[in-house]
């Protein structure tokens, strides 16, 4: 280690699933406050700071900022939606390197289920009836969010013949997690069965398929090496943080079953010196079950087209090889619009030992992939709980 | 492709710059334009000003109005209040003859016989004066 490697410090969440009492910017303030505290850091000692959200000032870096009272010498607002997380850690980790800044905090905050219901997948999110830019070649056909990733697993069923009980697993899964952790939304158990019968929103996709609508924050302190060895906390390192895109509108995909994964995720393997095989734990943005078989085949774990198969072996689930969104991921925790915050700081969770019930045995290397978009920005960020 | 006109349109409808706006002329006279490049041959839609390849001004292209389905989903459920009478429908990415890819709606197939791969062509709805959408349906034995 070098005295200025960044590792994060500090990890808090805002109240979860349905939290009426908060604002966006009030789930800001808490998680912050939370990870502030769970790192043992003072607020002033903050030189850098980032954010993104959908709309409005909380999701604005510079809103943020004067609000929280952060007196930066580095900013970013990078918004590449649910993944921007993982490219704030990329950026993060570049400025504390180059001596830019020293502690930087990353904060989300969304009252979605509150203020909108669930409307996010299926509602009326592009309001205007005369639509400019790039939108306008999608916008008169009616394809609500769920639809991009429909026609994603459409093509990947055609192409491969990945079948939707294989992406049910996935679900299946990740409610295990979530029934381990006591503020998900859904806790239940869950079968193939409940997924298959669950109604169909937009083909292949049924609604045990999608992630769940809630509201929710999170926020992380990152700082130097050096810095770290006063605090508490075991610091957590950043072996490899990448970002890629291949689109931002789904209709610019290209062949619709590669993900930008397939760029960022070998670069952050490489900066870290690792192989799929050396990962413990994946944090995957599951905002569908198609999601995560994306993800998984483009950062390597399996071939192109196996992802269904591999999925379908059992490594994802509680007690396998590569245990899949510990803290009950957006199928059955939450997901307040863009969830790559969470992947994030479930993963200081594992890597700290600290997942309670959760806990992989072990965990030494944790991957969070974050898409956002439609599968458009991938970020992938390799961290790990000891020096290499 | 063949133009249907009198439509009464209550749906998204585009809201084009100089660039865009030739597109949804064409259409209303019956033809499908996207862009190739004139220096590197490179294909494109949605229309731009520049190629993504090689950052020179594009031209317009003729399209056949043929293509085939990529790949499509069946929309079940929508709050939108545009669209939320009309489900189930279908949303497309066509793959046209010529390469490029275009969403829009597969209409005249029951959503049961939808398939990737499936042989379509366009025809337009001219939803204002001079400015006409496309929209796919099968392509059968009596339109070749």
């Amino acid at each position: 280690m070098k005295a200025r490697d960044p590792v994060i410090v500090g990890i808090g969440e805002s109240d979860y699933p349905k939290a009426p009492h908060l604002s966006g910017i009030g789930h800001h303030v808490q998680a912050t406050q939370r990870a502030l505290a769970d790192a043992g850091i003072e607020k002033r000692e903050i030189d850098g700071y980032m954010c993104a959200g959908m709309a409005g000032e909380a999701g604005m870096a510079v809103a943020m900022a004067e609000y929280l009272g952060i007196r930066h010498r580095y900013i970013d607002s990078t918004m590449t939606g649910g993944a921007s997380f993982e490219f704030h850690v990329q950026h993060a980790a570049a400025a504390i390197r180059a001596g830019l800044c020293d502690t930087v905090l990353v904060s989300y905050g969304s009252d979605y289920l509150s203020r909108m219901g669930r409307t996010l997948g299926t509602g009326d999110f592009r309001q205007t009836r005369s639509v400019a830019g790039p939108t306008m070649w999608e916008a008169p056909y009616g394809l609500p969010l769920v639809g991009s990733y429909a026609m994603i697993a459409q093509r990947h069923m055609a192409e491969f013949g990945t079948r939707p009980e294989q992406l049910a697993e996935v679900a299946v899964g990740v409610r295990e997690y979530a029934g381990l952790n006591p503020n998900a939304m859904y806790r239940d158990p869950l079968t193939v069965d409940d997924v298959l019968s669950s109604r169909m929103i937009a083909d292949p996709l049924h609604k045990l398929d999608c992630c769940v609508v809630s509201d929710g924050g999170g926020a992380f302190v990152m700082t130097t090496e050096e810095r770290a060895r006063d605090l508490a906390k075991p610091p957590i390192r950043i072996l490899g943080a990448a970002g890629a895109q291949t689109h931002w509108n789904i209709s610019q995909m290209g062949d619709f079953v590669t993900s930008a994964a397939v760029r960022s995720g070998p670069e952050a393997f490489e900066q870290a010196g690792l192989r799929p095989d050396d990962v413990d734990t994946i944090q995957f943005y599951d905002s569908f079950t198609i999601t995560v078989l994306m993800l998984l085949e483009d950062h390597g774990f399996c071939k192109k087209g196996e992802g269904g198969a591999f999925i379908a072996e059992g490594h994802l689930k509680r007690g396998g090889r590569l245990p899949l969104n510990t803290d009950g991921g957006g199928l059955s925790s939450c997901h307040s619009g863009m969830r790559g915050i969470h992947l994030i700081i479930e993963a200081v969770r594992q890597l700290r030992g600290s997942a309670g019930a959760a806990q992989v045995p072990d965990a030494r290397i944790a991957l969070c992939a974050g898409s956002g978009g439609y599968l458009s920005c991938i970020g992938s960020v390799l961290l790990g709980s000891e020096a290499r | 492709m063949e133009v249907i006109r009198g439509i009464e349109w209550n749906k998204p409808i585009p809201d084009p710059d100089a660039i865009e706006a030739p597109f949804y002329a064409a259409a209303s006279r019956g033809e499908l334009l996207y862009q190739l490049c004139p220096a590197c041959e490179h294909v494109q839609f949605y229309p731009r000003g520049l190629c993504t390849e090689c950052g020179t001004t594009p031209e317009w292209a003729t399209a056949s109005g043929r293509g085939e389905v990529y790949t499509f989903t069946v929309i079940r459920q929508t709050h939108s209040e545009a669209f939320k009478n009309q489900v189930p429908y279908a949303v497309a990415m066509i793959e046209l003859a010529e390469g490029v890819k275009m969403m829009g709606n597969l209409t005249d197939c029951p959503i049961d016989e939808i398939r990737v791969g499936m042989a379509v062509e366009a025809y337009a709805l001219e939803v204002a004066d001079d400015f006409a959408l496309p929209f796919w349906r099968p392509l059968t034995a009596t339109s070749g």
